[in-house]
């Protein structure tokens, strides 16, 4: 049994527009230690398929589908069996640490209260363990940054109080959503370095939600790309990176800058999203797609499975080819 | 902290200057004296009264003279009420208005933000919309019509209060003012309340606080509380001053010995030295409070020191 077995995860929101599908029969699968990369555009449903999974939609969301955590349904929780969950089982961090701590209060109080009302710890113990946890996340002075307020707190600083926060009650899953987008370049690979070493240390799985391949390359065992709320491709990261099978995975890898290729245009994928409220009839990338055919605009590719363990949601043979 | 207290109160000392000298004279031009009534005084005796007061000499020696007095604490004899001094008018009327605002005032603020809170944890359903309503005709209602309907649902129709009096501060002849002081900022306290409650629920670390698996009831108590009081506690300021100055109409109707009631008096009278007076302790209430309300900032939000 897989640690988490997530299987057509659906999330719909209800606008007064129409129905928007923003997470569209999502299937994918998550072993202990493990860590899967989703990657993907803005509002190509990363978040909200972590915000599904812990309960954290908008009111007007409607989920379905199943998420096996431990063999235990996670999707639509009363209240009360989901805090249950949450902190204790599977954690979460978000994007923006400026605004993500509650900024009336101490650090220290946002960290002791998880232990208190988690683990039934006095505020005695929590104390030390919230100064072992910060110091596990590398904060310098910890003892003394306890009774500081997240604005006296750098961003970096503020995502590892994030980190230590979600680490407190040892979690078996840790969902990363975006945690080192709003963060400076130095500060984010330090983070990244982090996350991978507690990883280890825990041995904690990790989701980690990102549109950074950068990142997904180097922490990631299995990487799922998506669009317009869907898996356009799925396996193992090497698989991926090396052999993409999907012309979106190949159009992310090539819009990444290198430093081999001084001077000449960074290649992009041209065109937007589509709006998830009107999606064209067919394969929903075929607006952007270089290897588009008549066939794509009339039909929506199914997701095949492929290779080891690999999917992909295309009607073009390319990869069969070796790929290019 | 100590020094913005003292910053604070050095600061109040030319307001107050202003607020004085704006009364002074604005009661002197007005037309009419303390001593015009229906029936014309002899000149004679009129000038003896004037002299006494000190009303013959110049407006400019007056004024420097009241303020002379007024900073040993005197604030003069009161024009009307005779053989009492303003300050022995006031001590006799403070308590009552103490007494009536301070509870209409704590009644305001909580009432609003128990009342606001829970409609902002009901938002969209139909107890959000029956107290958002109730609210909205709060706002609207003017303390002269809400007042006397008061009177007449509580005091003459079902004969559960008193319609008016003091009788030294018993509480069922406190309830119906206080009603009428508050009603109209609980109303507006209430959809401060909501509005701002609603916008810190929807904040990222309200969604922090929810996947840390904290119950419901510890979110909103420990977590949204307190920012979403920011707003109320600005708002502080401006309904303690209109409660106050409700209060001229509730003593009023109410018939209550306090200081709306003495002040009404004094300016239909021309008692300058009463109204005057009156003005300089409300402004310094007013001084104090807002002073009050910085203070209280500084405790809900750490990013606010002095």
């Amino acid at each position: 049994m897989s640690l988490l077995d997530v299987k057509d995860l659906r999330v719909e929101f209800s606008t007064p527009e129409g129905s928007v599908t923003a997470v569209n029969d999502l299937t994918f699968s998550l072993e202990a230690g493990q860590t899967l990369g989703i990657v993907g555009e803005s509002g190509s449903g990363k978040s909200q398929t972590a915000f599904a999974l812990m309960g954290l939609l908008a009111k007007n969301g409607i989920i379905s589908g199943e998420a096996l955590f431990n063999g235990q349904q996670v999707l639509n929780l009363p209240e009360q069996q989901l805090n249950a969950i949450r902190a204790e089982k599977i954690s979460m961090i978000f994007q923006d640490p400026m605004t993500s701590l509650n900024p009336y209060m101490k650090v220290g109080e946002q960290l002791k209260e998880v232990l208190r009302l988690h683990k039934g710890m006095s505020n005695r113990e929590a104390h030390v363990e919230a100064v072992r946890m910060l110091d596990a996340v590398k904060m310098p002075e910890a003892e003394k940054r306890m009774a500081m307020y997240p604005h006296e707190f750098s961003g970096g600083m503020r995502q590892r109080v994030m980190i230590a926060m979600a680490l407190l009650c040892k979690p078996q899953l840790l969902i990363a959503d975006e945690p080192t987008t709003a963060l400076d370049v130095t500060v984010q690979a330090q983070i990244m370095t982090l996350l991978n070493e507690l990883k280890s240390e825990f041995n904690t799985a990790i989701i980690m939600i990102t549109h950074d391949l950068g990142v997904v390359a180097g922490i990631c065992d299995k990487v799922l790309v998506m669009y317009a709320g869907r898996t356009m491709e799925y396996g193992s990261a090497k698989d991926v990176f090396y052999r993409p099978s999907h012309p979106y995975t190949e159009g992310l890898l090539k819009a990444i800058p290198r430093l081999d290729t001084e001077g000449e245009i960074l290649p992009t994928i041209p065109g937007n999203p589509p709006n998830l409220l009107k999606l064209p009839q067919g394969c929903p990338f075929q607006e952007r797609c270089h290897r588009v055919s008549d066939h794509c605009r009339q039909h929506t590719p199914e997701l095949s499975t492929f290779g080891d363990q690999r999917q992909r949601a295309c009607h073009d043979n390319f990869h069969l080819s070796g790929g290019q | 902290m100590i020094k913005f207290i003292l910053k604070r109160m050095l600061e109040a000392i030319p307001t107050l200057l202003v607020l004085i000298t704006i009364t002074f004279f604005m009661m002197r031009f007005a037309p009419g004296s303390p001593f015009s009534g229906e029936r014309s005084l002899p000149p004679e005796v009129l000038a003896n009264i004037e002299a006494k007061y000190g009303l013959d000499k110049p407006v400019l020696e007056q004024y420097f003279s009241y303020l002379g007095s007024l900073a040993q604490g005197d604030l003069g004899p009161s024009f009307k009420y005779k053989d009492y001094t303003v300050n022995e008018l006031v001590a006799q009327a403070l308590p009552v208005s103490a007494k009536i605002g301070s509870i209409a005032f704590i009644f305001t603020v909580l009432m609003g933000v128990s009342v606001g809170t829970l409609a902002a944890l009901k938002q969209n359903t139909w107890m959000d919309f029956s107290i958002m309503s109730t609210a909205m005709a709060g706002v609207v209602m003017p303390s002269f019509v809400l007042a006397p309907t008061l009177v007449y649902i509580f005091a003459i129709k079902l004969q559960w209060l008193p319609a008016g009096g003091w009788n030294g501060g018993q509480l069922q002849y406190i309830i119906l003012p206080m009603l009428g002081m508050s009603l109209l900022y609980v109303a507006s306290f209430a959809r401060i309340m909501r509005g701002s409650m609603i916008e810190v629920l929807s904040s990222n670390f309200i969604r922090t606080a929810k996947a840390k698996g904290l119950p419901y009831r510890h979110i909103i108590l420990r977590h949204a509380l307190r920012p979403a009081l920011l707003p109320v506690v600005s708002y502080m300021g401006p309904a303690f001053v209109g409660i106050i100055t409700g209060s001229v109409v509730i003593e009023t109707i109410f018939g209550l010995p306090g200081f709306g009631k003495l002040f009404v008096n004094g300016a239909l009278n021309r008692d300058y030295s009463l109204v005057l007076g009156l003005t300089i302790l409300i402004g310094s209430f007013t001084i104090i409070f807002n002073a009050i309300v910085d203070i209280l900032y500084a405790f809900i939000d750490p990013k606010i020191r002095y």
